[in-house]
């Protein structure tokens, strides 16, 4: 399996990074920017990360079927909306985005579009809990989300802007 | 070693090396914290939380299987809050585990039950839904109920740690994490079944056992493995004279409780459709069951007549056969026939070996060596897939004793992962690579060196010498296949050595001179199907056959003798380290007789009684005892569990042809001419696919 300049760099540093007999330590890091650039886990993906670590393809799987972020199947869509609803943005309205999410987007949790747009999914707590409620699409995250707020960014996403071009929203990026 | 550690538990003040976590310390005291994903001799994984218990001066209640002692450590294991902390784990374990127990194969021995009854509570605070997955079978002897599984990774733990094969996982989290195969939806592995047995719920299920019988309705008769040389004992669960399980739960026997494939599953055998119920004897070219009667009285005529005229007889004894049959089928063709023409296919050079060892003491591992020793050499073998227990056990050395191992072979083995060097050799010249391994070798402590059939007469020599030349203490094991191979050449199934080594001074024909003797007035055959591969010279020939099946050789037989199976039969075995161990009785297959009762009638109906005494196992075993030098243990030793033999510790001081030394690699699913009436073996797709090894399996996909 090949992969882009790029990642293939990315690779060969976190390789260098871990210990020779500590190889599987890059797992996670390698699986999830792979899945960046292919979309999603294939088979094809455990296989080739089994041999690049050294360990056993069901061992990368046990890792993929662990964390939530990693997705096999098709993968999530272009922009992957994900919603917090844990305690402290449940507190402050949470559950209620979701919801609305869910209703303008007509799709349920972990469920994308035909077309592959978007996606949405509801997420475990994503340690902004003093901005609750939070909204995260693909990287970059949206803290004291209102229900105006979230559906002028939907609106905005579904007409075919840019994240970064829907200026009336707080984004904070990682 | 480290002054021990003082501390109480439940009031009792206790001592225990440093290190010792706090379950262990309890259980040796007698006092139970009871557990489910705790198991001796793996790694710790704290997953079930069944082990908590209060530690003084600790705020929390604490894990008892991953705490070590510590001085002055005050741990109470009864209390209302741990009682509590188990009543609620419990009713954890049940919220998803489904009540099935009327219909669970292991409802009666099953672990959760015995926690939930002793320790559990009278009832559930749940009312959900229980979550389902439907049940997936993975291999025809491995079946994964998922709402069974309390998620405890001893499967996990046993397959990747224990046997080196990790072909277990878990996927996904939390409640509705799974154990999941290597193979997507199926496995590929040893199929030894490690897992099914460490398992314990009713998770995993044996394709052999499944709803084949409630445990308590079964009987169980702890005997010898018939297939390869490392004797595991096998514990047979038997239900109205059929064998229904293999396993070896209570950890007695060399293997503790590990057995492979076939010691767990290929005693199908027994009930195969084409087992031999009544003798048959030739009659215009076709074989026509007859009386046992009748059978004996035409052999015997026959034999009687042949010896009377100083015709020339050839006996061929077996691998599988009990050390009793051997020795009296030997004193039979030797004392009662007249004749030194006597043999067995060889499977490895123990005669060489012992030859080159004369004047030494201690020279042969057992079994337990390979747990206990420091550092291996391998040399031309597979272990993992020719002799599983030797393999286990040096991989269980490995992970607790960072025993140092040198593998040198003229394939990849299993061995070579956790290797310190491994070098490749075509076979037959591996010798080439002990020099480069000298100073390494002589820089242990002492070794172990375990050898196949590439090894054999002056080499077997030649690496003799190369050991005494390291000037450390160096134990030999001479590789054979079945179960009694070693046991065969000590009772004498050779042309030139008597029973324990003796030469016999005397030439006789080997197996390959017998086949191919154009003169030959009789062949007699127990329990061994050399006409597979080779053509019989002598049309004249007589030729009688005591086997189970209709084999290559039986077809050719004027005389067929049905014969019981070795989980048929009483008597003793001899496996590759020298062990010999006692076989027992399971089962019976009607029409069937031990061969030891068949050669005794035989003598009978000759007129050889009074020479060859009776033909009781434990009288024979007596007879053993007085003359094979090395077997003077006492039955009931015997039966406490191995002992190993030491043979005659002087010269050989004759040929015995190390040129007829050939094993047949048998693996993981193959076993001789038995092996093909094991339904079990050959449905297996690693056997199918021709693969001898997981590994192999999956780089062929």
């Amino acid at each position: 399996m090949t992969f882009s300049p790029e990642l293939e760099a990315r690779f060969a540093k976190f390789l260098a990074k871990y210990p020779e007999d500590r190889k599987r330590s890059a797992t996670i890091p390698m699986l999830i920017y792979a899945q960046d650039e292919i979309g999603s886990v294939t088979p094809e993906l455990v296989a080739e990360v089994a041999k690049r670590v050294g360990s056993t393809p069901l061992q990368v799987e046990e890792v993929v079927g662990f964390y939530s972020m990693l997705h096999k199947g098709k993968g999530m869509g272009k922009y992957h909306v994900q919603v917090c609803t844990n305690i402290s943005c449940l507190l402050r309205g949470g559950a209620e985005l979701y919801e609305q999410a869910s209703q303008k987007l007509h799709l349920g949790h972990k469920q994308v579009s035909a077309d592959g747009f978007v996606s949405l999914e509801e997420v475990e707590c994503m340690g902004a809990c003093s901005w609750a409620p939070a909204v995260q699409i693909n990287y970059d995250f949206y803290h004291d989300v209102t229900p105006e707020q979230l559906d002028k960014l939907l609106s905005g996403l579904m007409a075919g802007k840019k994240p970064e071009e829907i200026a009336e929203v707080k984004k904070v990026s990682c | 070693m480290a002054d021990p550690v003082k501390f109480t538990i439940d009031g009792q003040e206790l001592e225990a090396a440093p290190g010792t976590l706090v379950i262990e310390a309890a259980k040796r005291a007698g006092i139970e914290i009871p557990s489910f994903c705790y198991y001796e001799g793996y790694s710790l994984q704290a997953a079930c939380r069944m082990c908590l218990v209060e530690v003084e001066k600790m705020p929390k209640m604490q894990v008892a299987c991953t705490l070590p002692v510590a001085n002055g450590m005050v741990v109470r294991t009864d209390t209302p809050q741990t009682r509590g902390a188990r009543k609620s784990t419990l009713e954890f374990l049940l919220t998803n585990h489904p009540l099935d127990c009327p219909v669970c194969d292991k409802g009666g021995e099953c672990e959760l039950q015995d926690m939930v009854f002793r320790y559990g509570a009278g009832e559930s605070r749940f009312t959900e839904t229980k979550l389902h997955v439907d049940e997936q079978q993975w291999s025809p002897v491995v079946y994964y109920d998922g709402p069974r599984c309390i998620l405890c990774f001893r499967c996990v733990r046993a397959c990747e740690e224990g046997m080196g094969v990790a072909a277990l996982g878990v996927v996904n989290r939390g409640a509705v994490s799974l154990i999941a195969p290597n193979g997507g939806d199926h496995l590929n592995c040893d199929e030894c079944g490690q897992c099914i047995d460490i398992c314990p719920v009713g998770a995993l299920t044996s394709g052999a056992y499944r709803y084949q019988t409630r445990p308590w309705e079964m009987e169980h008769t702890g005997t010898i493995c018939t297939h390869c040389a490392d004797g595991c004992k096998t514990t047979l669960g038997t239900r109205n004279d059929q064998i229904i399980r293999g396993n070896n739960r209570d950890r007695s026997g060399v293997n503790g409780e590990f057995l492979c494939v076939k010691g767990r599953y290929a005693f199908d055998f027994n009930d195969h459709a084409e087992r031999l119920q009544s003798p048959m004897v030739k009659v215009n070219g076709k074989l026509e069951p007859v009386s046992w009667a009748k059978a004996l009285e035409v052999v015997s005529k026959k034999f009687g007549e042949i010896k009377a005229r100083g015709g020339k007889f050839g006996v061929v004894g077996s691998n599988h056969s009990t050390n009793e049959e051997n020795f009296y089928l030997q004193k039979f063709a030797r004392q009662g026939l007249g004749t030194n023409n006597i043999d067995h296919r060889r499977t490895g050079d123990v005669v060489t070996l012992v030859d080159a060892l004369s004047g030494t003491n201690g020279s042969l591992a057992t079994t337990a060596d390979m747990y206990e020793r420091k550092a291996f050499l391998i040399l031309g073998a597979d272990l993992a897939v020719e002799h599983p227990l030797l393999s286990f056990q040096i991989r269980a050395n490995y992970r607790h004793h960072a025993a140092r191992i040198y593998t040198v072979t003229a394939r990849a083995v299993r061995e070579d992962d956790y290797a310190v060097r491994s070098i490749r050799k075509p076979a037959f010249s591996e010798f080439e690579a002990l020099e480069e391994l000298r100073g390494a070798l002589a820089a242990e402590p002492e070794l172990v060196i375990l050898f196949g059939d590439t090894v054999k007469g002056p080499d077997v020599r030649k690496l003799v010498e190369f050991g005494q030349s390291l000037s450390i203490p160096v134990k030999y094991t001479a590789l054979v296949d079945y179960s009694n191979s070693r046991g065969a050449i000590d009772m004498g199934l050779v042309p030139e050595l008597g029973p324990g080594f003796h030469a016999t001074g005397a030439a006789g024909l080997t197996l390959p001179e017998m086949l191919a003797a154009g003169d030959l007035d009789a062949l007699w055959v127990v329990g061994e199907n050399p006409l597979a591969q080779a053509a019989l010279a002598s049309k004249k020939a007589f030729v009688v056959v005591q086997d189970m099946f209709l084999t290559e050789t039986a077809k050719a037989a004027d005389v067929v003798l049905p014969s019981a199976s070795a989980y048929e039969k009483n008597g003793t075995v001899t496996n590759v380290c020298g062990e010999v161990q006692r076989v027992k009785r399971a089962a019976a297959t009607m029409g069937a007789k031990p061969d030891l009762e068949i050669i005794g009638l035989i003598a009978k109906e000759m007129g050889l009684a009074a020479t060859m005494g009776p033909w009781l196992p434990d009288t024979v075993y007596g007879e053993i005892r007085r003359t094979v030098k090395g077997y003077d243990i006492p039955l009931p030793l015997v039966a406490l569990g191995a002992q190993q033999t030491v043979p005659v510790n002087g010269r050989v001081g004759v040929d015995v042809r190390p040129d007829l030394v050939w094993s047949a690699h048998e693996n993981l699913f193959t076993s001789g001419t038995l092996g093909r009436y094991s339904k079990i073996l050959n449905s297996v797709i690693e056997k199918r696919s021709g693969a001898a090894t997981p590994e192999q399996e999956l780089a062929r996909q």
